[in-house]
């Protein structure tokens, strides 16, 4: 009997080649002679007029073939003078702006495209760019959100106040939270901040395109999170047919979510450019700009008024924050939603209003960054928790048990719509059970103890707690297509995109598990349309529950072809046969047959290929009587299917750990990490671990070391590796302890949950609590660096409050 | 992130690199490029040529002769950080070398090329100018021995003129019962630190030279002065100043820290 492979940590089969440097990403795909490069002028101010642009230097300089502006995009396909496209559109979001391919009359981010140049190499596509002349009438920028709330200058003038949308969700009827608040035997008010962050993968966007004139088609190699994305706008914008187009996304390396928005400048002057030139073209993005013309996130500020009763239940809590999402809105209200609703987290306030509005400034626009608004969202509510309990004098996990959704209350509804215009409905999970498990991982009721023996060494400790919940899996849907080949080897396709998260490992192990095969004969292929025409992208932690769920359809629906097959071949009946390593098999008796076989008796041949593809040809099989191929039958040993959720699946996750706080040099250390996961059931616990470990890393760099520094210019100081702290291996935590917990979710047949972004989630608030714990004093602004937190104790002893 | 156009010259002789240096004034020298080939992808940094001395012959020796240790100007990082005779002669140099960035760029980056690139926050100019050593340059005009304490001019700028490359830094070795430590306080390791601290002991005398709060490596004398006003009487000789990372206020605490440790361990070392 097979083992089943659904819940064992395999070897990602990935690693191999990524390890050993066989990757190929965008910048490594060879598309023939003559490739073009492209450099970007990119402006230098934050706001600013384009009074002329002078490429006149340019024109003549050898090796250079093409240099646009705004202008020449309307001649060169009827859509590109268009604003991009505002991807997801909203009700609430009255005031939207996306910027032009090419700026047109104005900058409004140092960054913003100004320039396209097309060249031999790189390097004298930078020389040219370094020629043309732009002539700016410089305006005020708007910088930071308190900048954009006073709106003493607009980010767009027609814009009023800097606000693109306002959106209030009440969980109360009206009157009733004011009531519930005036009624709460106690209240607290909270004031905090979240500073800009990004995604940084390690390799920037990148874009290669080839147009083939003899056929008329476009073939575009990007680093996206979404091939069917791009391909669809490539399309539009191009004046082309979607069957014109094919969009391949080879390795990405690393996405995190800022390469789910599309399509960027380049992705669309790039095919444009191979189209008009007649030779392939490659855009791959550097450092810099990455930093400045991609996307950043995280910018909040939140303000919180709480209402309580003794045993620290929420008997009222209103929300009011501002979101920063910089010069334009192209992926519309998402990360402010996700804020507004996962808030919520594991509890369940009596009553709940919340109140955003999402504000323009003059820097880089803000997209999806791993956890999307959830990591503002849990800070929010995990700072009000703490203040809560320090109020109360209670134990900080007694006052979040308190308000804990219990195990028997599921499906729970938040009565709050998600990110996904559906009911924020919790479909499972069981929170008081993880708490009891975090607490014992991180040695929460040791603690006070551990404290004592630090303190009379002369060291500071502290230790904190986060809670969150999750929506992953979110629609419309994901599909799949499962071929099991005369070979008995099996091909799988899906069309959301990989960026290392291991798919073709852990869909591999679902494949395996259904149709009975080794896992070594299945092959995943993701992110290519050619392979898979329909599909939606991978972000939002999706990618298992989606295509996950859509593979393990589909080789169901292959399964029950090759079961019927076998059963007229061996003369048995369906619910006799047994698959075990790709062979079917008669229980009980020796009769048996492989799926290659199968596979060739699936389709009906008129030539032979090979010795046993005769089997399949006319004078072997078939009733003369009948056609070879039945009326509601296809030839072929294949199963396609789709997945498509009413709503989205909820994972949930507690997070602690114990710092240091040096008492002179302020330098923060982490001396234990603590996770407690519950993703439903695990496919590969390997991978999971290995997405908490990543995303706790990537946390460990928001809460501690990352930050976009913008001076009132509106210049980012900090566009580099240099400046802009990632954490290394030697500042992230030397070992993570782990815990799963698993509650199946009722939604997909597998009983998965997403866990893609989960590490990243509580960082900021986990941090922020247990150095307040350490210090003595509320945390309120994040991140916070040594110096941040030297100057924080100034404060507090030279203006005791 | 590509450099404008330059021209390459790979010399084979000390004599051909000065003739093209002293031929072409926008030259600059090449010789581990972890802080020039930067400068150049930035384009903050437009040479009309390169002058790549890693052909020469016989630069990159570590050496102890006549109490000094002599590293040649194409001796890595790496090499001067792993030399059992150098941490015998002056440990400093290994103590200061293991903070310096990380171990792809101290197999490549040199110990001169980082002494002469003069940058406030690079723990080598700091170590030379503690220990009052040298640095040693040619040019088509002759040779000659720069000492420390006229070397640093400002921030990343030297002494040298532009026809010059240096060929060796000289340190001197440590007087037998003296002690030395280091200790920095980077944002991340391998990082530029927020500050950095070396300090020697050799019988009553106490120096300490700074990394990071100064616009020059500044090297104070402690001597005599009382453990509790160390870090007050080095502050009173420097200029901690605000960037993205720190504010002045943390650098001057870090500076009193650091100068306490320091200094309390390059005592111990002395009496050990």
């Amino acid at each position: 009997m097979t083992t089943k492979l659904m819940g064992q940590g395999v070897q990602r089969v990935e690693d191999q080649r990524l390890l050993r440097g066989q990757g190929r990403f965008v910048d490594d795909v060879l598309v023939g002679q003559g490739t073009l490069h492209v450099a970007v002028l990119r402006s230098p101010h934050a706001h600013a007029r384009i009074r002329d642009i002078d490429v006149s230097g340019v024109l003549d300089v050898e090796g250079v073939h093409a240099v646009w502006t705004y202008d020449d995009l309307a001649g060169l396909a009827p859509n590109m003078a268009d604003p991009l496209p505002l991807l997801i559109p909203h009700p609430a979001l009255t005031q939207g702006r996306t910027q032009y391919a090419l700026a047109k009359d104005e900058v409004n981010y140092v960054g913003e495209a100004v320039a396209f140049v097309v060249a031999e190499d790189r390097y004298l596509a930078e020389d040219a760019v370094g020629r043309i002349q732009v002539d700016y009438e410089l305006l005020p920028p708007v910088v930071g959100i308190e900048a954009a709330r006073a709106a003493d200058q607009l980010v767009h003038p027609d814009v009023p106040g800097n606000v693109a949308a306002r959106l209030v969700q009440d969980t109360g009827a009206p009157g009733e939270l004011e009531a519930a608040m005036a009624a709460a035997p106690h209240r607290l008010s909270l004031d905090l901040t979240v500073e800009r962050s990004a995604c940084t993968p390690l390799e920037g966007r990148g874009t290669v395109a080839r147009w083939d004139p003899d056929t008329n088609r476009m073939t575009v190699w990007s680093s996206t999170q979404t091939s069917t994305g791009v391909r669809a706008v490539v399309a539009a914008k191009l004046g082309l047919d979607l069957g014109q187009v094919d969009v391949v996304t080879p390795d990405v390396g690393g996405g995190f979510g800022v390469k789910i928005n599309h399509p960027w400048p380049e992705e669309l002057l790039v095919p444009l450019a191979a189209r008009a030139l007649g030779r392939p073209v490659k855009f791959t993005e550097d450092r810099r700009e990455h930093f400045i013309s991609s996307a950043h996130e995280r910018g909040q500020l939140q303000h919180i008024e709480v209402g309580f009763d003794d045993d620290g239940r929420l008997q009222a809590l209103e929300v009011t924050f501002w979101h920063d999402h910089g010069a334009y809105i192209p992926y519309g209200l998402i990360v402010p939603i996700i804020t507004s609703t996962q808030l919520l987290g594991p509890y369940k306030p009596r009553v709940y209003r919340v109140t955003f509005e999402s504000l323009y400034t003059n820097t880089v626009m803000v997209t999806p960054y791993r956890g999307a608004g959830r990591p503002q969202g849990c800070y929010a509510m995990e700072r009000t928790m703490d203040a809560i309990a320090a109020y109360l004098g209670k134990d900080r996990t007694e006052v979040r048990a308190a308000n804990f959704i219990q195990p028997d209350e599921f499906p729970y509804d938040q009565r709050m719509t998600f990110q996904d215009g559906r009911e924020l409905e919790y479909d499972s999970g069981d929170y008081p059970a993880m708490l009891e498990k975090i607490k014992a991982l991180i040695g929460w009721e040791e603690f006070p103890r551990f404290r004592e023996e630090m303190a009379a060494q002369g060291r500071q400790v502290g230790i904190g707690l986060a809670c969150y919940v999750e929506g992953t899996g979110v629609g419309p849907y994901e599909g799949a297509h499962v071929h099991i080949e005369t070979s008995g080897k099996v091909k799988v396709a899906t069309g959301l995109t990989s960026q290392g998260q291991g798919h073709q490992t852990a869909f591999a192990q679902l494949v395996a598990d259904e149709l009975g095969v080794r896992f070594e004969d299945v092959e995943v292929v993701t992110g290519d349309t050619r392979r898979m025409a329909y599909a939606v992208g991978t972000f939002a932690s999706r990618a298992a529950v989606m295509s996950g769920s859509a593979i393990h359809l589909a080789a169901k629906r292959a399964k029950e072809k090759v079961l019927r097959i076998a059963a007229e071949a061996l003369e048995a009946s369906e619910d006799d046969l047994e698959i075990v390593d790709g062979i079917v098999s008669v229980r009980g008796t020796t009769a048996h047959i492989d799926l290659g076989t199968i596979a060739v008796l699936s389709n009906p041949l008129r030539y032979a290929f090979d010795e046993r593809s005769k089997l399949a040809t006319q004078f072997s099989v078939g009733d003369p009587g009948k056609p070879p191929v039945a009326e509601d039958d296809e030839p072929g040993l294949e199963g396609k299917d789709f997945y498509s959720p009413e709503r989205s699946t909820f994972a949930s996750g507690m997070h602690a750990v114990i710092v240091e706080t040096d008492p002179r040099t302020a330098e923060i250390k982490i001396l234990k990490y603590a996770v407690v996961h519950d993703c439903g059931n695990l496919i590969n616990p390997m991978i999971v671990e290995g997405q908490i470990h990543g995303g706790v890393a990537q946390g460990v760099g928001g809460a501690l070391y990352e930050r976009m520094v913008y001076d009132e210019s509106g210049q980012l100081l900090n566009a580099s590796f240099m400046d802009f702290l990632m954490p290394y291996v030697t500042e992230v935590p030397d070992g993570i302890a782990i815990d799963h917990l698993e509650t199946p979710s009722p939604l997909n047949p597998l009983g998965i949950k997403g866990a893609g972004e989960a590490g990243v989630i509580p960082s900021a608030a986990v941090f922020a609590s247990a150095i307040s714990d350490a210090e003595g004093f509320p945390i309120t602004a994040m991140p916070i660096s040594p110096s941040d937190l030297f100057q924080l104790r100034r404060t507090l002893t030279e203006e005791p409050s | 992130m590509k450099p404008a156009p330059f021209a390459y010259h790979r010399p084979g002789s000390l004599a051909d690199a000065l003739a093209i240096l002293a031929g072409d004034p926008d030259a600059k020298v090449l010789a581990g490029g972890q802080s020039l080939v930067p400068l150049l992808s930035m384009r903050l940094a437009a040479p009309s040529a390169l002058v790549d001395i890693n052909a020469l012959p016989g630069l990159a020796d570590i050496t102890v002769t006549d109490g000094r240790v002599r590293v040649g100007a194409l001796a890595r990082h790496a090499a001067v950080l792993a030399s059992e005779e150098v941490r015998r002669h002056q440990p400093l140099l290994a103590l200061a070398l293991a903070h310096v960035a990380h171990a792809t760029i101290r197999n490549r980056g040199t110990s001169v090329g980082s002494i002469v690139h003069a940058d406030p926050s690079a723990e080598l100019p700091a170590v030379l100018a503690l220990l009052d050593g040298a640095l040693e340059v040619a040019s088509v005009r002759g040779t000659r021995v720069i000492p420390a304490s006229e070397l640093f001019v400002g921030p990343l700028e030297s002494a040298l003129e532009h026809d010059e490359i240096a060929t060796a830094a000289l340190f001197p070795v440590l007087p037998a019962g003296a002690g030395v430590a280091f200790e920095e306080i980077a944002r991340r390791h391998g990082d530029y630190a927020m500050c950095g601290v070396a300090a020697v002991v050799d019988g009553d005398s106490v120096k300490a030279a700074y990394v990071s709060v100064s616009e020059v490596p500044t090297v104070v004398d402690l001597t005599g002065v009382p453990d509790a006003d160390l870090g007050e009487a080095a502050l009173a000789r420097l200029d901690p100043a605000d960037d993205i990372h720190a504010t002045a206020a943390y650098r001057a605490e870090l500076v009193r820290v650091l100068t306490e440790r320091v200094v309390a361990r390059a005592r111990g070392e002395a009496a050990a």
